[in-house]
């Protein structure tokens, strides 16, 4: 016992093992008071019926009852599920690419870069929480982007370049994607405030002696970004990826749904067995874009 | 000859580039700013401009009464220094305990520190949601594992107080503390061994070494963390609006302000509200609470810009 108080008596590397518990200490009592045991409970209701009474709470086990009931009897559970994920895949790829492109654009020099910087970051401290769910409902903004709309600009814009696109023999459903990522150019932009920073952070590790080297190779710009850039970027891709799928999937209707069967109908075991069915979800699209985008990835040590 | 023209069409090239560039660039500067500008012009106007035609931007009449309609009615001073008291209670605290736990899980490796640093991925990838009612009812009768009711008889309800933010914050578990831990752990992991151990055989102890050569090198990935969990405590309403339901925090204030503004312009002549004008002091509202931001960032960007740059999120 006393050689365990005693620090001196111990070799340097067991004295920073130890220490390192005790760092790591505040947060394994928040891991598991806060995290864990929750964890292990809202999986307990989920396969319970739950009722709360004055004494506290009855949890009776039912089995997979209520993991049925959210995927067959309940009306909306299927369709915010297959919404929040649709969102997600037509938005992330394009979150992705456009902050990378952004990085790229914003690492150039070019006169009042630090004012542009500085725009682009706004997103971050502006666009999230109650504001933006009380943006949509702003009256004043959607009659005035309903008067904008009206004329020209926003008719010729999509209008325009979708008869263009499609003259040219792309498929309907490309058109369609790329003409509908414009009209949602703020919620993209808005999205990507963390993402560009991350990208813009990697760009700037990259050794500009490479670049030097491959100009006087004769490489263009445009092949510098691909031959360079890019691979060297790859696996902010994969941390970017992951960022946009996680931060796209915290706050929807399908949180709102989970909420409200908790919180309003006070329907505790449902409302759990509704976040875990979300949960295995959201693991299960993690899993398999990583998977995708890790084979692709180049790791340069 | 050939050079020249060479010469010159990289020249067009570069030109045409420079153009496009500022286009697109000033383009999407004014996607952003579009919304925030939107609420400066509708928050200085009068009613009577809201149908004038000819006002776009610039109001024909300034006013300040839509600002106190909605100081009033948002009790804006009261939620605006709570708001920055709680923010900056838990900011504080998560940059201490996720900083501990970062240089931890980096550098003081011990046995199963690999397994706990798997804990920390899990926390970022389970959403939030997940944990959410057993959080909440765990705080609605707190117990402390039977510690509490056994010294007062019964266990406390940390609802409507500060102590599931401050609980939560001071053990690295708050809103994305995942998220940080990771943030602090790639970037000491990122500092040279060297001077970690040119502080050990001067004789400073792990703690000594930690707060007065390892943190002072931190500094760029303390500011990150500081500012993100500043702007995101102060936008949340996630956990605000769940454990704070009475409290006055500018996130609660401002999800009930249509709510309380269409009560409070429903005088009994009019039978229903103008919601153009609901929405125009919703609009001021909305700016009026998203303002104290905009003007820290004004004060820190350059330095918020260039630290991040330096964090090592990269790995």
């Amino acid at each position: 016992m006393k050689s365990i108080l005693r620090l001196d008596r111990r070799s340097y590397n067991e004295q920073k093992a130890l220490m390192g518990f005790f760092y790591v200490l505040p947060w394994l009592l928040g891991f598991i008071f806060f995290f864990l045991i929750p964890l292990l409970s809202s999986l307990r209701y989920s396969l319970s019926s739950v009722q709360a009474n004055s004494d506290g709470l009855i949890v009776h086990f039912s089995g997979f009852q209520n993991y049925v009931e959210a995927l067959t009897v309940n009306t909306e559970f299927n369709r915010s599920l297959a919404d929040a994920i649709l969102n997600m895949v037509i938005n992330v790829p394009l979150i992705v690419i456009f902050s990378l492109f952004l990085a790229v654009l914003l690492n150039q020099k070019f006169i009042g870069r630090s004012l542009a910087r500085s725009i682009f970051f706004l997103p971050v401290i502006l666009a999230s929480g109650v504001i933006l769910s009380l943006e949509s409902t702003s009256l004043i903004q959607a009659v005035n982007d309903q008067n904008a709309g009206a004329g020209a600009i926003q008719g010729l814009g999509t209008f325009e370049l979708e008869g263009l696109m499609l003259d040219a023999g792309l498929s309907e459903w490309v058109v369609n994607y790329l003409t509908s990522a414009v009209s949602r150019i703020y919620s993209i932009v808005s999205q990507s405030g963390v993402q560009i920073l991350i990208f813009l952070a990697g760009i700037q590790t990259i050794s500009p002696q490479l670049y030097e080297a491959s100009k006087m190779e004769g490489a263009t710009g445009y092949e510098a970004f691909w031959k360079i850039t890019f691979p060297m970027v790859s696996p902010l891709i994969l941390v970017n990826s992951i960022y946009t799928i996680i931060d796209s999937f915290s706050n929807n209707a399908m949180t709102d749904l989970i909420r409200e069967t908790g919180f309003t109908q006070f329907n505790f075991g449902l409302s759990s067995a509704m976040a875990w069915l979300y949960f295995a979800a959201v693991a299960l699209i993690l899993a398999v874009s990583s998977y995708l985008i890790s084979k692709k990835v180049f790791y340069y040590d | 000859m050939h050079a020249t023209r060479l010469l010159s069409l990289e020249r067009w090239k570069k030109w045409i580039w420079s153009f496009v560039r500022l286009t697109l660039i000033a383009g999407l500067s004014f996607v952003i700013l579009y919304p925030v500008l939107q609420k400066i012009s509708t928050a200085f106007k009068a009613k009577s401009d809201l149908y004038s035609p000819i006002v776009v931007w610039l109001p024909e009449n300034y006013t300040l009464d839509n600002f106190v309609k909605a100081i009033g009615i948002m009790d804006y001073w009261q939620a605006l220094l709570n708001t920055f008291t709680l923010s900056a209670l838990t900011t504080i605290l998560t940059a201490i305990s996720c900083a501990l736990a970062g240089y931890g899980f980096a550098r003081l490796k011990f046995k199963g520190s690999q397994l706990l640093f798997a804990g920390v991925i899990l926390t970022i990838l389970v959403p939030p949601i997940t944990i959410l009612i057993p959080v909440y009812l765990n705080l609605k009768d707190f117990s402390l594992m039977g510690l509490i009711p056994l010294l007062t008889g019964k266990s406390v309800n940390l609802l409507n107080t500060y102590w599931p933010f401050i609980l939560t914050s001071a053990t690295a578990n708050s809103l994305k503390a995942g998220l940080y831990i990771f943030i602090f752990r790639q970037f000491f992991r990122g500092i040279p061994k060297e001077v970690e151990e040119a502080a050990y055989i001067d004789g400073a102890g792990v703690g000594k070494t930690f707060y007065r050569i390892m943190l002072p090198n931190a500094i760029p990935s303390i500011v990150t963390v500081l500012l993100f969990s500043f702007v995101w405590q102060w936008n949340d309403s996630f956990f605000t609006t769940t454990y704070l339901t009475s409290s006055k925090v500018m996130a609660t204030q401002l999800g009930s302000l249509p709510y309380n503004l269409a009560i409070l312009l429903e005088d009994g002549a009019n039978s229903k509200a103008d919601p153009f004008y609901l929405s125009m002091v919703q609009d001021t509202g909305i700016l009026l609470a998203i303002l104290p931001l905009i003007i820290i960032y004004l004060f820190v960007q350059r330095y918020f810009v260039e630290s991040i740059e330096r964090t090592g999120i990269v790995g």
